[in-house]
């Protein structure tokens, strides 16, 4: 082993990646099961000369990593079910103000506080659609550790590259379950620093003024230049207007930064799909179980395939529909009641094949739940 | 080698889940091996039923939860009552006879140890019932070496339990010896 070799829990490796990718100030409130993030981060971040604030709840924590990171910070926080509601205001003040920040969510049981010990993926619309107004969002989710620590720097990554708030969907089972991390050397994956104007001091500065790209280059705030920054729709300068022609420019560009590079943002895994018959279509710690199907299954031959979303927004109809298309069967493997089956179902050629293989009681989804509902499928008795 | 699914059961504070860790971290990085371990737990700090699932094995582990285990603990007749009925055929059922009256019979080796007894009497400590449960286990069935828990134990826990727990290993080892 070259390597160095860690066992740790899902949120530990949440915070090892963090702070590989640059981290430089947390804000929290800790709430279960996401605790151990703010745990290992109080100390761990202020070792390496970054800035760790608990705040009084949820919706001072999202605030104050918006501030952070308008001063040029790489800013993060991490939450649960009540905590994600909480911030859900602000973070469309980031998406509106185009502010970088990081928001990880392990996902426990739901609704309102609901089941704080138990896993669940029933945030997934949450992440979408939490904050109001149409808008566009990054959301990353990971099935194991080594993926972790991988989505984790990717969010940072993303977040840097297109001005945005991303927001990293853990669930209680891969936040909390241990297993083996083989610890990325530095620089072995890229990191992406923020794109800084070079507009000099004196120069007036358009901080609302993309380049040719699409890019905003940003000043640090509170630096060289005053600009103003507001969650009102705003021009050029970040001042207020209500210019009809202003504000859909403003909506265009906000959601197509995101939405017209769905195929760069991306990010799946593709098991056994070349010849697949039946493909599960799962991600975060449910794809662990619909792996473990198809493992199993291929071994006396049956021709199961798995695609893993690591990226769920925005959503990838595209390579979806492509990876489906040939499939006599598309079984949606995920912990709430068919969040992501929808837009499958809204992907794929032929909706009718697509079914769903759920838990909402708590537990976690065991391979034999699974392997019932494709007997279901294919006609056999369970 | 063979796939070893293992169930630790008991309640909030018997260091339950400590052992599942320490077991799962020795294999892992004193031997080589690849484990999985996750818990189930109420909300509550104390008291309430624990369980930790640890997978060990040499290959890769995709689900990571145990539903029949092979190696089942269980410290409360609680648990034991929950549990003992998933146990593998052929697999090891081990309790804790201070706690635990096995009732039934089950096709799997039953193993009564009083290990809290053991530990009250030799060390007087309660807090290294686990640790003694820990000796037993590795004991009664060679899963890892008795110096790899010793080596986790040593960079989870400072130097001034060493000797404690070390302590409380061996009486494990000892009793599962005398069972063999």
């Amino acid at each position: 082993m070259n390597k160095k070799t860690l066992f740790l829990q899902g949120n530990e490796v949440c915070v090892e990646a963090a702070l590989y990718a640059g981290l430089d100030f947390f804000a929290g409130y800790p709430i279960t099961p996401s605790t151990e993030i703010v745990e290992h981060l109080a100390s761990r971040l202020p070792q390496k000369g970054g800035c760790f604030i608990q705040m009084e709840d949820e919706i001072a924590s999202m605030c104050a990593i918006i501030g952070a990171s308008l001063t040029g910070m790489k800013a993060m926080t991490a939450t649960s079910g009540p905590g994600f509601s909480l911030m859900q205001e602000a973070i469309g003040y980031a998406v509106m103000a185009e502010i970088p920040c990081v928001i990880v969510n392990v996902q426990r049981g739901g609704p309102s506080t609901g089941m704080p010990t138990s896993v669940s993926q029933g945030d997934v619309m949450q992440a979408r659609w939490g904050t109001h107004g149409d808008h566009a969002i990054i959301t990353l989710t990971a099935s194991n550790h080594q993926d972790v620590f991988a989505m984790t720097v990717e969010a940072f990554n993303l977040a840097e590259t297109y001005r945005t708030p991303v927001i990293l969907l853990l669930d209680e089972v891969v936040g909390h379950m241990r297993e083996k991390l083989l610890m990325p050397e530095p620089a072995e994956i890229p990191l992406i620093e923020r794109l800084h104007t070079s507009v000099k001091e004196g120069t007036d500065y358009h901080p609302y003024l993309p380049r040719e790209d699409g890019r905003l280059p940003m000043s640090d705030f509170g630096g060289v230049h005053r600009y103003n920054v507001t969650g009102l729709v705003h021009d050029m300068w970040g001042f207020p207007t209500n210019n009809p022609k202003i504000a859909h420019g403003l909506m265009r560009h906000i959601v197509d930064k995101i939405e017209n590079r769905v195929s760069e943002i991306t990010r799946v895994k593709e098991y056994f799909l070349d010849d697949a018959e039946g493909i599960l279509l799962s991600y975060g710690s449910s794809a662990r179980s619909a792996l473990h199907v198809v493992k199993n299954r291929r071994k006396s031959g049956e021709r199961l395939g798995l695609l893993e979303l690591q990226t769920l927004w925005p959503f990838p109809a595209e390579l979806v529909r492509e990876r489906c298309a040939h499939a006599k069967y598309v079984l949606v493997v995920e912990l709430n009641m068919g969040q992501i089956l929808q837009e499958v179902k809204k992907a794929v050629d032929d909706p009718s094949k697509v079914f769903l293989a759920n838990k909402v009681d708590g537990t976690f989804i065991t391979p034999t739940d699974i392997r019932n509902v494709i007997r279901l499928i294919l006609g056999k008795g369970v | 080698m063979e796939r070893y699914r293992i169930i630790f059961s008991g309640s909030g504070g018997q260091g339950v889940i400590m052992a599942s860790i320490i077991l799962s971290e020795a294999a892992v990085l004193h031997e080589d091996l690849n484990a999985v371990q996750t818990q189930s737990y109420g909300p509550e700090a104390r008291g309430g039923s624990t369980r930790a699932d640890v997978i060990i094995t040499d290959t890769d582990i995709h689900f990571p939860k145990v539903t029949q285990p092979n190696v089942l603990i269980c410290l409360t007749q609680d648990s034991y009552n929950r549990f003992s009925g998933i146990i593998r055929p052929g697999g090891l059922l081990l309790t804790d006879s201070n706690f635990v009256k096995q009732e039934r019979k089950v096709d799997a080796r039953q193993v009564e140890l009083g290990m809290y007894k053991a530990v009250m009497e030799k060390i007087g400590k309660p807090i290294v019932f686990n640790i003694c449960m820990l000796g037993v286990l590795v004991g009664l069935t060679g899963l890892i070496s008795a110096e790899s828990v010793i080596k986790a134990l040593e960079t989870k826990f400072p130097a001034e339990f060493q000797e404690t727990n070390r302590k409380a290993l061996n009486i494990g080892l000892q009793l599962a010896n005398s069972h063999k």
